[in-house]
């Protein structure tokens, strides 16, 4: 079939009306969407004040789908190198069931929907958020940070921690230090836990291009930054509970939780296997869904007015 | 990566002269008509929600 034959089955839209609803799902990362989802109803949850049960699923949804949205208009501009690596290689976009202009039209009017509806129904300053977190994603990491820079995931991860304080300010209307401590937890959980997939990974990310921290500083130097990061998870985990939004229950958990990942981060400096930054990644996972699990078992009694 | 998506694409023309092929595209575009139907009526019922709700001084 000759090039212009593809053109124009593109340009009609050939491709997409094939397309199942299950496709466009698909573009939304559903699985990134549901750490969001879990981070961002916590952050709503301990937040001190009344949210009517509506509105707090209206907050929730709104930061699903702007997750979603996101997600898209990423696999939109990421299409050239998703198709290269073998994580990636079966997205509906590489894969040939979704029209790249489909999706990003589909990330745009989503961003929109869920960026108005959250400035409407719940509060501005919630709305303001979302959209500056979505921005963020877009913009910030997607297509100036991800191709440029090693350090691409460490301010790109940024984008995925504001959404416990997107939930926090659809409750009180405002950003305090307490919604700031829950960012700086994600914040410095991404770079261990993104770092551990992409040691196994590395090949992925050199035959796309990427300039992921192993590829250009050497799996030695990423452990090494990795170790660094559990590091100053310690005390960040902490933060909740020196701030009165968790108590000992929480404070004490934090502390073996994050002891116990630091144990993964130095099992990941001595051996040089696969293995231990498998594992590594895989406890990341659940480090951080128990310890937010934890801020709602554990609410500190002071905050519930 | 244009390859790849070519080869999709022969593959998807290569089918519609199946007969088979249009019950297929059919069934997976009602599908997604049917996924917009419940959105739409998923929006209809939560903008109602809403409304109520606001008026209500909640």
């Amino acid at each position: 079939m000759s090039d212009t034959a593809y053109r124009m089955t593109a340009q009609t839209g050939g491709v997409a009306s094939s397309v199942g609803a299950g496709d466009f799902f698909a573009l939304l990362k559903p699985r990134v969407m549901s750490l969001v989802v879990f981070t961002g109803f916590v952050g709503l949850w301990i937040a001190p004040g009344d949210l009517h049960p509506v509105l707090a699923a209206v907050a929730v949804l709104c930061i699903a789908v702007g997750s979603g949205a996101a997600g898209a208009i990423n696999m939109w501009f990421d299409r050239d190198i998703d198709a290269v690596m073998r994580r990636t290689k079966n997205r509906p976009i590489p894969a040939g069931k979704v029209a790249p202009g489909e999706a990003l039209g589909f990330g745009i009017f989503l961003s929109v929907a869920s960026v108005s509806m959250m400035a409407l129904m719940v509060n501005w300053a919630a709305g303001t958020l979302l959209a500056a977190a979505i921005l963020f994603y877009v913009f910030v990491y997607t297509i100036w940070l991800k191709r440029r820079t090693p350090q691409n995931i460490v301010i790109g991860g940024a984008a995925g921690a504001f959404p416990p304080m997107i939930g926090w300010a659809a409750v009180t209307g405002s950003v305090s230090i307490e919604s700031m401590a829950l960012f700086a937890l994600i914040f410095f959980w991404t770079p261990p836990h993104f770092w551990a997939l992409s040691l196994y990974r590395c090949g992925d990310y050199q035959d796309a291009g990427v300039p992921m921290l192993p590829v250009v500083a050497g799996k030695e130097a990423t452990r090494r930054q990795m170790l660094f990061y559990t590091l100053l998870l310690i005390p960040v985990s902490l933060a909740p509970f020196w701030l009165g939004i968790a108590g000992w229950v929480y404070g004490g958990a934090a502390l073996l939780l994050s002891l116990g990942f630091l144990g993964h981060a130095i099992a990941v400096m001595r051996d040089h296997g696969d293995r231990p930054a498998k594992r590594m990644f895989g406890f990341s996972l659940i480090y951080l869904a128990a310890l937010f699990a934890l801020l709602i078992v554990d609410r500190a009694p002071g905050v519930l007015g | 990566m244009s390859e790849l998506v070519m080869n999709e694409n022969e593959k998807q023309n290569g089918e519609a002269a199946d007969d088979r092929q249009p019950s297929e595209m059919h069934r997976r575009q009602r599908g997604k008509n049917i996924a917009v139907a419940v959105v739409l009526f998923g929006m209809v019922v939560l903008f109602y929600v809403v409304a109520i709700v606001k008026i209500g001084g909640g």
